[in-house]
């Protein structure tokens, strides 16, 4: 029980004919950062809405820090602070009244409260704000803000919704970095409060560079896990079979590489594209591709085995 | 009290101060509601414009255009010379009844046959029933006047009256004001409307907001959430009651005879049905115009088969029946008797009982569709 956190088994949620959860299972261990990724639809809000007992499952078992959602959800509850991917503060409230609201309902008590708050706050870097209304924070400080609000009463596990969606990148980086201070082993930052050790943190994110910094990334696609490994796992399934393709006009290099039997796909990065090829197939390609090329009369600066991002990773999985 | 229901209610009723707009309109408009319906809905038919055609012009003529004049219900406001004028002044509306009186009116007096014509615009039932009353009773009155000076001219001490006189008592409201009959009414169908708009909007708005996801988590349980949200309501509207009552009662003079604490007591559970049917909307709808329009769909019946403007008696069957759905219904037929007749509770038992089953099973059902869920 104590080396898993978070135990799903065999999760299914239908809504109508939609299958939006179709056997989702997932072990979490204590101190992870376990990524979902997936397009939109493929089932990761509802899998974490699953997680927290706010919908409920056709079909699955679910425990949570040891305790039954379906069964002991409250007490379940209580271990897990949830940021949803829509805002769900109070926006006619300012952040003090929110963080109070949130930490008075789920029970901390009138003298714990304000402390608590002040502290998490501090964490979070939103102490100065604590009387400004909600609705007018910048994005990122909502999430900060709903950040705080899931944290106020020490969780175990935290699920967080997408909750870097629309924010600018350099507070993605500061709300990346208050993410890995609560898991890391080391002292909490504040001094004394915020413990560390033992939050396991369920993040689903549309960013693979956010994918990259997970302990573990699951990928999922229409209701099922279709691939669960650690980044550099993931990546290696590609190993060799990724071609960084540099020239000109860009429009031509790609209609070329696309009629080549052995490319799987090609995927524009900026002035690049990447070529997913067949296994073994990587000199035969570059030696074909580099014939073609001349021969249309395009140029060719580089054509170039790299190594496989994520992102090459993801679009892969999603060809299945 | 449990700390979670406290924090709810006090982030309740921070939201609800916030929101000035909403809360001034919470306060004002019961009185605005007030004033319209109390000064507006009055079947008191007064001064109704009279158009007349003299073709007599007699003394006779005269002193029965006088004994219109007296009576308050008329008002002569167009002395005419021809019919088509007459026609004219009804068709635009300008004069609501017309007299005409012939030009052997007087000739014809003493011959003890006389006949005067009276055209009424029928267009408007309410009016037009008080004033043909009124127009029958005044004709009735002034012939036994006549008859009377007759027999007293030719010496007898002989007195004209009528062989069964009826002496008339109006109880409760003596004065037939229809502002008395309207408050309570209007007091019923304010709370009604407050509570359910009010109580749907703001659990909806949880939902619409989002809010609602992050309420969901967490280990609030779903009564206290119901509670915390409805007590707010419920202190507002208890203090709309107040409000019109005491508007009622000082401006405009309408009684309270009643067990004031009864009264109250007896509003607060009629408020519960309220605040019950737009928790019931709540569940049904998804957004706070939905949610409205479900109140609206369930207040507009209330007030037209709870006996707030139309007398119950004169409905079909069918719609009395239907009536008896409305619970509207009941606390109007308990409010009007506790404040205009100032009768005990034993004497409403029925409708009490009625309202507080009705009240009793509306909170029941729609706590039990509320879920804290979001499917």
């Amino acid at each position: 029980m104590t080396d898993t956190l978070v135990q799903a088994t065999d999760l299914h949620k239908h809504f109508g004919n939609n299958r939006a959860v179709d056997g989702v299972s997932l072990h979490i261990k204590p101190g992870e950062i376990y990524g979902l990724v997936g397009s939109d639809g493929a089932g990761k809000t509802t899998t974490m809405r699953l997680l927290v007992g706010a919908l409920l499952p056709n079909k699955g078992e679910i425990h949570v820090c040891g305790y039954d959602v379906l069964k002991q959800t409250e007490l379940a509850r209580s271990q897990i602070g949830y940021l949803s991917q829509r805002f769900s503060m109070y926006e006619d409230l300012s952040v003090l009244e929110n963080i109070r609201f949130f930490a008075e309902v789920r029970g901390l008590s009138q003298t714990e409260w304000l402390p608590r708050s002040m502290e998490i706050l501090e964490f979070v870097g939103l102490a100065d704000f604590k009387d400004r209304r909600a609705g007018q924070l910048s994005g990122g400080m909502k999430q900060k803000l709903g950040l705080a609000s899931a944290l106020v009463t020490r969780p175990r596990l935290l699920l967080l919704d997408e909750p870097t969606t629309g924010v600018d990148p350099v507070t993605r980086q500061d709300f990346w970095q208050l993410v890995i201070k609560l898991v890391s082993m080391s002292p909490s930052p504040s001094g004394r409060g915020v413990r560390g050790e033992g939050v396991s943190v369920l993040i689903s994110t549309p960013y693979m560079d956010e994918a990259s910094r997970c302990h573990r990334v699951g990928f999922m696609k229409l209701g099922k896990i279709i691939a669960e490994d650690t980044p550099s796992n993931l990546r290696a399934r590609l190993n060799g079979r990724v071609l960084e393709l540099r020239g000109n006009p860009i429009n031509t290099l790609r209609r070329i590489a696309h009629q080549d039997e052995d490319v799987e796909d090609v995927a524009a990065f900026g002035d690049k594209l990447h070529l997913r090829v067949k296994e073994n197939a990587v000199k035969k390609v570059i030696s074909r591709l580099t014939k073609q090329i001349k021969s249309q009369n395009a140029e060719l600066i580089e054509l170039r085995p790299v190594p496989p991002t994520l992102e090459d990773v993801f679009i892969a999985l999603s060809d299945i | 009290m449990n700390s979670r229901l406290i924090s709810m209610i006090r982030k309740e009723f921070i939201q609800i101060f916030r929101d000035v707009r909403t809360l001034a309109m919470i306060l004002v408009i019961p009185i605005m509601q007030l004033f319209l319906l109390g000064y507006s809905a009055t079947n008191d038919v007064r001064n109704i414009p009279l158009a007349v055609l003299d073709q007599s012009r007699s003394a006779e003529s005269r002193a029965l255009l006088d004994a219109y004049r007296a009576a308050d219900y008329f008002r002569i406001a167009y002395s005419v010379d021809s019919e088509a004028e007459i026609e004219t002044l009804i068709a635009s509306g300008d004069a609501r009844a017309a007299v005409i009186i012939p030009p052997d009116y007087a000739q014809r007096l003493n011959d003890g046959n006389a006949q005067v014509a009276f055209i009424l615009d029928g267009s408007d039932p309410t009016s037009a029933s008080t004033a043909l009353s009124a127009a029958l009773l005044i004709s009735q009155a002034h012939s036994t006047e006549i008859l009377t000076q007759r027999f007293s001219r030719s010496g007898s001490t002989l007195r004209v009256q009528p062989p069964v006189q009826v002496r008339t008592t109006v109880w409760y409201n003596p004065d037939m004001i229809s502002a008395h009959f309207m408050i309570p009414g209007v007091i019923g169908m304010i709370l009604y409307a407050i509570a359910a708009i009010l109580t749907a909007t703001s659990v909806v708005r949880e939902r619409e907001r989002g809010t609602i996801e992050q309420l969901i988590v967490t280990p609030i349980r779903s009564w206290e959430l119901i509670v915390g949200k409805l007590m707010p309501y419920v202190i507002l509207g208890f203090f709309n009651t107040i409000e019109v009552l005491a508007v009622g009662h000082w401006w405009f003079g309408m009684p309270i005879r009643g067990d004031l604490g009864l009264i109250l007591i007896l509003s607060i559970v009629f408020l519960i049905t309220g605040l019950g049917i737009g928790l019931f909307a709540s569940t049904i709808a998804n957004t706070q115009q939905e949610a409205m329009l479900a109140v609206w769909m369930t207040l507009l019946p209330s007030i037209f088969l709870s006996g707030f403007f139309f007398p119950l008696e004169a409905m079909p069957a069918f719609l009395r029946w239907l009536s008896y759905l409305m619970p509207l219904r009941y606390y109007l037929v308990i409010i009007r008797s506790l404040l205009l007749k100032g009768v005990g509770l034993d004497m409403i038992q029925f409708d009490v009982l009625a309202m507080t089953l009705f009240a009793v099973s509306i909170m029941t059902a729609a706590a039990l569709r509320f879920r804290k869920r979001l499917d």
